[in-house]
């Protein structure tokens, strides 16, 4: 790259190592503060996770339950505290999962629509209206789930009982239909909606002209375009979009936590009230929680942690694979 | 595979256009699906078949994509038939998206707006009933200034100065391995949720080194928050500096470090601002990191070393959850306070963005 090039110090009589490497002293401290802050970075991510254990382990020597099939959370019981994060993992992987069912084609087809069908001047508008979306606060989103979108859904929770209730998770015992998981799922889909559109789009607009053009001059439709030619050079970019997008709803805090009438237990009917996730319940029950408290929130932020990290991994895994991807951005 | 295509079907003898084009509905033919589409659910309306707003639009929605999918499978076939399908529903994911974006807005100016007022963006909450109405959210425009303002102080020298390593910095082997390592790290760090980098800070920092729960510590949470979106906007904005520039200036024998910060670094500057405009919008909004490491106040807190500060995130949530009319008022008025912040940094780094960026070579 840049680096190729070496300093042409014909006239100076400071030394210049072969390789083009800083021998001047001015230098050799400008680029040992610069490869200190990157260091830094490194050294952030790897101190997380050890403070988080560290700061785990007493609850979990505490604790006289199973970590990992105990739904309750009662960490501060005296004398056997008893806490478990079988009901968080479910509340977290069902919103997450509603978030993405209804997130991931909508934010496909937004990126298409702007990539494809808009024309130029329309789609950078869209464009910069979608990125506002990510501006918005997730506390304002909450508000907004609870108080606007509520009310709404109250009917669609009515009608999935009525018309889809032989469907377990559709039905509705308790005639009550806010706070639930498939809100919480709802307004997590919209807020994860700018990362996969905004990624998606990045993908088809680098889909080359000249197969496009080399589709559509065969005769196929738009779509026919969009499924052969467009969607298989564009895959990883979607797929890894996707699970960007899921990594922010695992770890979405504060909607949820003012969307769900937090609950620890497992439910299956995803429009009654209740259910929890790893992120609310820490909001949550951070101000009540005493020492033992504390640090079974940490680890239970341990495991969040654990998952989103695979899951980003994973993501990034596979932009960096195919890396044509990043080339023109 | 193409040539049975070619061959015209002997039984009828379509006019050469359709021949060759196909048989293709009106160009008006959309507009009347779905103008039979509103007018039929209407209908149902009036005869209370369907009922509600909602209702009557979804019925015509259906309506629309049954009149228009099986008017074209019968006059241009399955291909169109499907194609036009697919343009329906990518047109309606974008309306799916543009709907709550205007709703959250409309919400929170309609419900906010009514307790704007000088009183209200003068004052603390110091004193007054959670309960009644009054009050303010001053304290928390400080608080949230001061702390974003630290974290800016902190994360922004260490992202540009980190995003000039990956740049600059990354010739031989060795160092490009690291430079490959960081910016793993960098993305990874993007996805970590800011609830578990208040923990971090938390544990860290107050349990271990006994720092107090002040806005310095949510400013810790909020550095770490924005440092993986300036060392990316950074690294990218570097990347686009022409190399002719850098070579230049090393050819006339100007140290490495010079050329950077005399050279590269201004020629990219209107591209970091921006990066770091998009940043501060990002973390101004944070509020689990807060309420992990700052917690409430109801007065004005202008050491940010020295106690619980309050924000505006934070102020919100407090009203928000508190739960009485007057308080919840109060939580709009300060959503849109926030909500105004946040857009005005993220319009002023569109607007740099625009009109000073880096052109691209």
């Amino acid at each position: 790259m840049s680096t190729t090039v070496e300093p042409a110090t014909a006239g100076t009589a400071e030394p210049i190592s072969i390789h083009g490497q800083a021998v001047r002293r001015g230098d050799r401290i400008f680029r040992g503060v610069s490869l200190f802050a990157g260091i830094t970075i490194l050294v952030i991510i790897g101190a997380i996770g050890i403070f988080l254990i560290w700061r785990a382990i007493p609850s979990l020597q505490a604790n006289t339950a199973n970590f990992f099939t105990t739904s309750a959370w009662f960490p501060d019981q005296t004398p056997n505290p008893v806490f478990g994060i079988a009901a968080l993992t479910f509340g977290t992987l069902f919103t997450a999962a509603i978030a993405m069912v209804l997130g991931v084609p909508v934010g496909i087809g937004i990126a298409l629509f702007i990539a494809q069908y808009a024309d130029r001047r329309l789609a950078s508008t869209l464009g910069f209206v979608t990125d506002l979306l990510a501006a918005v606060p997730s506390i304002i989103f909450g508000m907004w789930g609870l108080s606007f979108l509520t009310p709404h859904m109250e009917g669609l929770g009515q009608w999935l009982n009525d018309y889809l209730g032989f469907i377990p998770i559709f039905r509705n015992d308790l005639n009550q239909y806010s706070k639930s998981i498939l809100i919480a799922g709802v307004v997590l889909a919209i807020m994860v909606l700018p990362t996969i559109s905004a990624l998606s789009r990045e993908v088809l607009t680098q889909v080359p002209r000249s197969t496009i053009e080399a589709s559509l001059a065969l005769g196929a439709t738009r779509w026919e375009m969009v499924r052969q030619a467009m969607f298989p050079f564009a895959r990883p970019g979607m797929i890894s979009a996707a699970m960007l997008g899921l990594g922010r709803a695992l770890g979405e805090t504060i909607a949820v936590a003012l969307i769900l009438s937090a609950s620890n237990v497992i439910n299956w009917h995803i429009t009654e009230p209740g259910g929890n996730t790893f992120a609310a319940n820490i909001a949550l029950k951070w101000n009540e929680a005493g020492p033992i408290g504390l640090s079974a929130l940490i680890a239970s932020g341990l495991v969040l942690f654990a998952i989103t990290l695979v899951v980003n991994t994973i993501a990034r895994g596979i932009i960096a694979r195919h890396a044509e991807f990043r080339e023109s951005s | 595979m193409s040539t049975t295509q070619m061959t015209p079907a002997p039984a009828t003898e379509p006019a050469l256009h359709d021949l060759l084009a196909g048989r293709q509905l009106p160009r008006w033919a959309p507009l009347a699906a779905a103008a039979a589409g509103i007018v039929i659910s209407l209908l149902l309306n009036l005869i209370s078949a369907v009922d509600g707003v909602a209702g009557t639009a979804v019925v015509a929605a259906i309506l629309f994509v049954i009149f228009q999918t099986g008017w074209s499978l019968r006059v241009e076939g399955r291909r169109h038939a499907v194609d036009r399908l697919a343009t329906t529903a990518v047109y309606a994911t974008f309306v799916i998206a543009a709907t709550p974006l205007i709703a959250v807005l409309a919400t929170v100016f309609v419900k906010g707006i009514k307790v704007i007022s000088m009183t209200f963006l003068t004052h603390s909450m110091r004193n007054v009933d959670t309960q009644g109405p009054g009050g303010g959210l001053q304290h928390a425009i400080v608080g949230t200034f001061q702390q974003v303002g630290l974290a800016a102080l902190m994360g922004v020298p260490l992202g540009i100065l980190a995003a000039i390593y990956l740049v600059e910095y990354t010739a031989d082997a060795k160092s490009s391995r690291l430079a490959r390592a960081i910016g793993f790290v960098v993305d990874v760090m993007t996805g970590v949720p800011s609830v578990i980098v208040g923990l971090f800070v938390y544990s860290a920092f107050i349990l271990t080194l006994g720092l107090p729960r002040s806005g310095f510590a949510a400013a810790i949470a909020l550095a770490i928050l924005m440092l993986p979106v300036v060392v990316r906007s950074t690294e990218e904005m570097l990347r686009i500096v022409p190399r002719e520039l850098r070579e230049a200036s090393l050819a006339l024998g100007i140290p490495r470090w010079r050329t950077i910060t005399k050279i590269v670094l201004p020629t990219a500057l209107a591209g970091i601002i921006t990066g770091v405009m998009l940043a501060i919008a990002r973390i101004a909004g944070e509020t689990a990191p807060l309420l992990l490491t700052t917690f409430l106040s109801q007065s004005f807190n202008y050491n940010a070393f020295k106690g619980p500060q309050a924000a505006l995130p934070t102020f919100i949530w407090d009203q928000f959850t508190s739960g009485t009319q007057a308080s919840q008022d109060r939580a709009w008025g300060g959503a849109l306070v926030l909500i105004t912040i946040v857009m005005l940094f993220y319009a002023g780094a569109r607007l740099i963005a625009r009109f000073t960026g880096v052109k691209k070579f």
